[in-house]
């Protein structure tokens, strides 16, 4: 089977998570639109890791909380329409469930969960008429166990699981795959001054931190026409924490 | 470039959408009903994406839920561009 032509849009991925996986469907040949929404440079140095490989790369500076800044990261444009789309963008705003605000709690939601919805609503489109697509999410443990302080950010993991399952049976006979990968605790800037928590590092049976790359090979499997029976799972990356 | 929102037009689209669906060309008629056609609501999907495609016309769910007929999608269609 030959993947149709198209790209990858990795929201998110000026660094951490996104980069690399950005970088590692690179690796697979996708021609690959990384997203920004403030770390222009960032995005810019992915860009240039990209092109350097030999591989293509677009910038597109957008806030994937925004409904507009969305439609225009999945226009078709000269790399084709997206036929695999990361849905990676995300942010924590934690606090003990009594002392989330209404703006904390609807920023997780827009941000982790609504932009996935928009972003995917939109791909699924042009992936029908392509009789091919790949959607990955981002999810996280969190969103299968429990941790105290991040009730808005579970919700938020917990629904992507859900909506991912959802989307995968609706769509699956036309050749595209729904998937989520759910992290444990990864070495990126949003898990800044939880990684190096050693009594944490204690309750993860590989007693260490995962890194982004090895998040970004699951994300790179499951994009790949090789992961084609694959759909509506959640692969969990966490080092055996939620084993 | 968008398509010209004519009847004909739209006729032949659709028409060519459904045939690309499965459907058999000589069971295309405006009465055909989407029912016995085993046109199903993925289907319906579908084909609102060609019609994006080819006019620049978007058909939400909201839009689709009450259409029986092949002929009922393309007067749709034509009166949405209107």
């Amino acid at each position: 089977m030959s993947r149709p032509e198209g790209c990858a849009l990795v929201t998110g991925s000026s660094r951490g998570i996104g980069a690399a996986t950005a970088l590692a469907l690179a690796g697979d040949g996708w021609p690959v639109r990384i997203n920004y929404r403030a770390d222009e440079e960032g995005a810019r140095e992915v860009a240039e890791r990209i092109a350097a490989e030999g591989g293509r790369a677009r910038v597109l500076q957008g806030d994937v909380a925004d409904a507009a800044d969305t439609e225009r990261l999945l226009e078709p444009g000269e790399d084709g329409p997206v036929l695999a789309l990361v849905n990676n963008a995300g942010l924590r705003l934690d606090n003990l469930s009594p002392q989330i605000s209404d703006e904390d709690w609807q920023r997780v939601i827009d941000v982790n969960l609504t932009a996935a919805f928009r972003a995917t609503r939109q791909a699924l489109g042009p992936m029908l008429r392509a009789r091919f697509g790949r959607i990955v999410n981002v999810a996280s443990i969190v969103g299968i166990r429990a941790n105290a302080g991040q009730a808005n950010y579970a919700a938020s993991k917990a629904g992507t699981i859900g909506f991912t399952k959802t989307v995968a049976v609706e769509v699956a006979r036309r050749g595209i795959t729904v998937n989520a990968v759910a992290p444990g605790l990864i070495e990126t800037a949003l898990t800044e001054g939880i990684a190096d928590d050693s009594d944490l590092k204690k309750a993860i049976p590989a007693r260490r931190v995962g890194t982004p790359e090895e998040v970004a090979a699951c994300i790179r499997f499951l994009a790949s026409e090789e992961a084609s029976y694959v759909t509506g799972t959640t692969l969990t990356v966490d080092g055996g924490l939620s084993a | 470039m968008a398509t010209d929102v004519t009847t004909d037009n739209v006729e032949k689209v659709i028409f060519d959408g459904l045939v690309e669906l499965g459907t058999e060309r000589d069971e295309l008629s405006r009465e055909a009903t989407l029912e016995d056609l085993d046109v199903d609501s993925l289907d319906l999907v579908e084909l609102a994406q060609i019609v994006e495609d080819e006019f620049g016309v978007e058909l939400r769910g909201d839009d689709v839920k009450d259409v029986k007929t092949v002929g009922e999608v393309i007067d749709l269609v034509v009166s949405k561009a209107a």
